[in-house]
């Protein structure tokens, strides 16, 4: 027991731990633990009064027992009353340091603890001040501190920024001998060096030019510093020093606005990315990942690609290599994308299950980003699905499907490529299905070739049919049917597939359905009828790339950005924003949401084509002279894929000329009073009676889809006496005109008594937007004018789309999420009962998901999506915890906007 | 808000020597926690970093905490002395927090072992709440720290 010569030790104590240590097995560790604990149960119980040593000792050893993994359920109170003991606690005090040093930090645990507790103003001179103390110990305590205070209020806390920039220089500058007990290894006091960094990444860069300077300064004294010769050997100097590198090179990035010190920062991670140390790679790489998305260092970060392509294929550790593929992912632009697309599918034959998906998503969004040519495009994903298949998620073909379709001249070449992947005797199903919906749209375009014929072509997809899942055997079925029309030649044996008793008695609903209905289909329809109904899909309406959308919630908001923001290959958009822009009509749907229909309805839907001929069979058996007619019905909304895009853009739309007797903003008065309350009533619902008197009703009803909606308005005249001139119009005050179009249609001038009529409006959102449109209604009633202004029931959170997440993508995004001004909380009082299933239906009909399973505490609410406007795209986490016993909420919303936040924080907090 | 969420001192097979935590987990999540570390740390060699990223959940009573965590840690004969951080924290100036740490114990209970850590856990505590507080790096100066343990010691 060599310890216990040493010191001051408690025999009994370490009798006891020793004999644990000897015991031979479990059970013997457990019986003499039992044995100790009803010894110190009978003592603490006992009527002798314990001596200070004594308790001592024996909470240590409960304290033991607790390490060692065992409950303990008593001998809490013995602890505490330690705590009274005047053994040390009156002679503790000893320096004003130390207290100092505690103080700030006990305040720090205070105000993370009850932020409100904490009174600011007064204090905030004092703690500020601190930084000014002499002793190093305390500096070093009240970075901490003030580093968190000032996140909340940035304003009140401005002074610690010359504050720290001093401190920091004079650091820095020292040499390294001068802080004698805050040098480490000769090196300046590290850690308050790195804390200070820190403080100032709270902030932008200093406003004062003084202050400035100084500080350009510091950081180019660090970079200087990191060239000179170590003035150690040992990894600790090497380490401390780094340590205040990537720190330095953090608040370089942060304020990226110095683009020499940013492209010093880049070179010096080059130098370390050859470092024998694993773990300077691994955070040069990291570090790197951010240069490059800075417009000022990413042709520096560029030249290093050889070096990282080499990381990812030798380096050892999966982090560092994980590192490297999203470095590359951040530097690629259209010079290097075939070099590092290629490579990167190259290392997902060999890489780790656990990031393989997130490959594929790079890839693929890459391969999208910067195609030159398509057939590069096409190649890609297939070669993606061939090497990963089980990774390749939904979007991802889809995707290739979209842009197949909306690309003529790569559809050749695509149903020339799948019908050579499709030959491979063992080929994935998404191989299959992405060659059975190619092959069903322009195995026309290969037929011509004798090798790959009508019935080659049907005979190779065929052979695949039996091995493959009902929604992928669906998708053939909706193929087979497409040939009937494109090669008349195949209709025999494809109906003979189809009578096949085990397609017409499927066990499988949709797998029945689809072999009756088109069987049917081509027995009846005519030839002309069916090539209507079985004609080319339409190009898909452009959309932002959904595979995008994917890696962002895979990743966190930001995970994208650099392709996203376009600011280094502004020409990308026009050329390779994926698809030409194609008019879109405004209910239809998301494209990777909608494309085969296979996951909106839970039994997979029929691919729309097939399923419009689905409903078609109606009209075909109706009568003879019934007319395809291909309109959107309104209770299929999917059904509108199929209509051919309107002849006008929405934006065409907008852009005719309002009414002619539109009027001016000035000439509407002011929302009457009670609006705002009625506009409130519709934030989290839709339709609705949104207003109402003794002459007029305005009942609403609205749909949205991600950034379109459509609301129909509907004005009742009350009265039994028809309103003229009547005029109802919509106006967009402020800046709203930039951010929100209203389309509306015109509405007869005269409503009869007792009549309706029907308004429709066509709403684009182009950005987010805070104040709602205005409604201004005028008639004339028995010869009075009547004037009438509302607030229209269009608030932002109407373009929300619900994201669905698991708990771990969730946490990661909200972190992500985490500076203040992202956040908006609310603290208030119910106004209504508060019913758990109300409050979900509200959650969900203001437009986020609902996720279950992610709050540890099922009584709160946790919801995500992703508001929906044509510029941008703002992804929203909320959290709302009830509590019952005060009749209070308190609602948290992080998005990646700040107003967005407070908007729908204060919009949602009126809900309950 | 970021700060140190626990310390660990584990040896190599998964026996605790020390767990300070800086933030509300219960017991469950605490063991949990424990052995993940364990699992994920010990078969890292060193070829590897010393940072490893793990996601644990709690729900503290003041803020949501779904948060990234790294762990960095350094390896000292059979012992793994282990730091949770945030994920975007200064690795660097943590691992070296750890060896300044180390030091001190060394230093304190001269050439410094296993044992002693187990025989005097009680003191290894003081230790830690000497140089962090609150999950902050409270004292980095050895010098300072090992006075105020003495002063300490000799009040017992």
């Amino acid at each position: 027991m060599p310890a216990v010569s040493k010191g001051d030790g408690m025999r009994g104590l370490a009798v006891f731990i020793s004999d644990i240590r000897n015991c031979k097995s479990k059970e013997a560790e457990i019986k003499r633990i039992n044995k100790e604990l009803a010894n110190i149960r009978s003592k603490f119980k006992g009527d002798k009064a314990l001596d200070g040593y004594s308790k001592k000792k024996y909470v240590c050893k409960l304290l033991f027992i607790f390490l060692l993994g065992h409950d303990i359920d008593f001998g809490h109170m013995e602890a505490v009353n330690l705590l009274s003991s005047n053994k040390y606690t009156e002679k503790q005090i000893d320096s004003m340091d130390s207290v100092k040093q505690s103080a700030a930090l006990c305040l720090l645990r205070l105000y993370k603890a009850s932020p409100d507790l904490v009174p600011m103003g007064e204090w905030t001179a004092r703690v500020v001040h601190l930084l000014n103390d002499q002793h190093m110990g305390v500096v070093t305590a009240a970075v901490s501190l003030i580093t968190c205070l000032c996140k909340k209020n940035p304003d009140d806390f401005k002074t610690c920024i010359s504050l720290a920039v001093s401190r920091l220089s004079r650091i820095v500058s020292s040499a390294s001998t001068d802080l004698q007990d805050y040098t480490y290894y000769f090196v300046p006091a590290p850690w308050l060096s790195v804390k200070l960094l820190r403080l100032l990444q709270c902030y932008p860069p200093p406003e004062d030019a003084a202050v400035k300077g100084r500080l350009v300064e510091c950081l180019e004294t660090v970079l200087n510093k990191a060239q000179e010769p170590p003035k150690s050997k040992k990894v600790q100097h090497s380490n401390a020093k780094n340590a205040i590198l990537f720190e330095t090179i953090s608040l370089i990035i942060h304020y990226d606005s110095e683009p020499n010190l940013l492209v010093r920062a880049c070179n010096q991670l080059g130098q370390f990315l050859q470092h024998r140390e694993t773990n300077l790679r691994y955070l040069a790489l990291e570090s790197m990942c951010t240069l490059a998305s800075s417009e000022f260092s990413h042709e520096a970060v560029k030249t290093h690609i050889d070096t990282v392509i080499n990381a990812l294929k030798t380096e050892r550790d999966v982090s560092v290599r994980q590192r490297a593929a999203d470095l590359l992912y951040a530097m690629c632009d259209r010079s290097n994308a075939k070099q590092i697309v290629s490579e990167m599918l190259r290392y997902l034959e060999t890489a780790d299950y656990a990031i393989r998906e997130e490959i594929v998503l790079k890839v693929a969004i890459l391969a999208e980003k910067y195609a030159v040519d398509y057939s590069w495009y096409v190649d890609t994903i297939l070669n993606l699905i061939r090497i990963a298949g089980d990774y390749v998620s939904e979007e991802v073909w889809y995707r290739v499907l979209q842009i197949v379709t909306n690309r003529d001249d790569v559809q050749g070449y695509a149903a020339k490529t799948v019908f050579e992947a499709l030959q491979a005797p063992a080929c994935h199903e998404n191989m299959v299905k992405v060659g059975g919906y190619i092959l069903g749209e322009f195995g026309n375009l290969i037929a011509g070739d004798p090798r790959s014929s009508p019935p080659v072509q049907f005979s190779l997809l065929h052979s695949k049919f039996h091995l493959c899942s009902v929604a992928t055997r669906a998708l053939l079925l909706s193929t087979y049917i497409k040939f009937i029309n494109l090669f008349p030649e195949t209709k025999a044996t494809i109906q003979a597939v189809l009578r096949a008793g085990s397609q017409l008695r499927n066990a499988d609903v949709e797998l029945q359905q689809r072999a009756v209905e088109y069987l049917t289909l081509s027995s009846v329809a005519s030839t002309d009828v069916l090539a209507t109904v079985l004609e080319e899909m339409p190009p898909f309406p452009e959309r932002e790339s959904s595979i995008l959308a994917k890696l962002k919630r895979k990743k966190g908001p930001g995970a994208g950005s650099a392709l996203d923001d376009g600011r280094r290959d502004p020409s990308s958009n026009d050329i390779n924003g994926g698809v030409e822009p194609t008019p879109s009509t405004v209910s239809t749907p998301s494209p990777s949401a909608d494309l085969l229909g296979l996951r909106a309805a839970p039994p997979p839907a029929a691919p729309p084509a097939s399923a419009g001929a689905g409903n078609l069979l109606v009209d075909v058996f109706d009568g003879p002279a019934a007319q395809p007619s291909l309109g959107p019905t309104p209770e299929e909304a999917f059904l509108s894929e199929l209509e051919p895009p309107a002849p006008e853009s929405p934006m065409a739309l907008l852009a005719d000329p309002a009414p002619a007797a539109d009027p001016g903003p000035e000439d509407i008065g002011p929302p009457i009073p009670e609006a705002d309350e009625l506009l409130n009533k519709f934030v989290c619902k839709n339709n609705g009676v949104l207003f109402e008197n003794q002459l007029l009703q305005i009942g609403v009803k609205s749909e949205f889809r991600q950034n379109l909606g459509r609301m129909y308005l509907f004005y009742g005249n009350k009265t039994s006496v028809q309103f003229q001139n009547f005029s109802p119009t919509v106006v967009h005050p402020g800046d709203l005109q930039t951010q929100l179009a209203v389309q509306t249609k015109r509405v007869a001038a005269q409503v009869d008594g007792g009549a309706q009529v029907q308004q429709v409006l066509n709403i684009e959102c182009l950005r987010d937007f805070l104040t709602p449109p205005l409604l201004s209604v005028r008639f004339r009633y028995g010869g009075a004018p009547q004037a009438l202004t509302l607030k229209l029931p269009v608030t932002i959170n109407k373009f929300f789309q619900p994201t669905e997440m698991a708990a771990q993508d969730f946490f990661q995004r909200w972190k992500q999420l985490s500076l203040p001004q992202q956040e908006a909380q609310k603290i208030f009082k119910a106004n209504h009962p508060m019913d758990a299933e109300v409050t979900k239906a509200k959650l969900l009909g203001f437009g986020s998901a609902l996720l279950d399973n992610v709050d540890p505490n099922p009584e709160n609410f946790v919801g995500a999506g992703i508001i929906q406007t044509k510029a941008l795209q703002v992804g929203c986490l909320l959290r709302l915890e009830p509590n019952a016993q005060a009749q209070m909420y308190r609602l948290t919303l992080r998005t990646s906007k700040e107003p967005v936040s407070r908007h729908l924080c204060e919009l949602l907090a009126q809900q309950f | 808000m970021e700060h140190i969420r626990f310390i660990l001192i584990q040896n190599r097979a998964g026996k605790t020597r020390l767990a300070k935590w800086y933030m509300q987990f219960d017991d469950d999540e605490k063991q949990k926690l424990i052995e993940e570390v364990h699992a994920v740390v010990t078969v890292r060699d060193a070829k590897h970093t010393n940072f490893v990223e793990v996601i644990c959940v709690a729900d503290s009573l003041s803020v949501l905490q779904f948060r990234n965590f790294k762990i960095i840690y350094r390896r000292y004969a059979g012992l793994y002395f282990c730091i949770c951080v945030d994920v975007n924290d200064n690795n660097l100036a943590y691992l070296e927090a750890i060896h300044n740490f180390v030091e001190v114990l060394n230093e304190y209970f001269h050439n410094v072992c296993e044992l002693d850590l187990v025989f005097n856990f009680y003191k290894v505590y003081t230790v830690v709440d000497e140089m962090f507080l609150a999950g902050e790096i409270r004292e980095t100066s050895q010098t300072k720290v090992l006075k105020q343990l003495l002063m300490l010691q000799s009040l017992e």
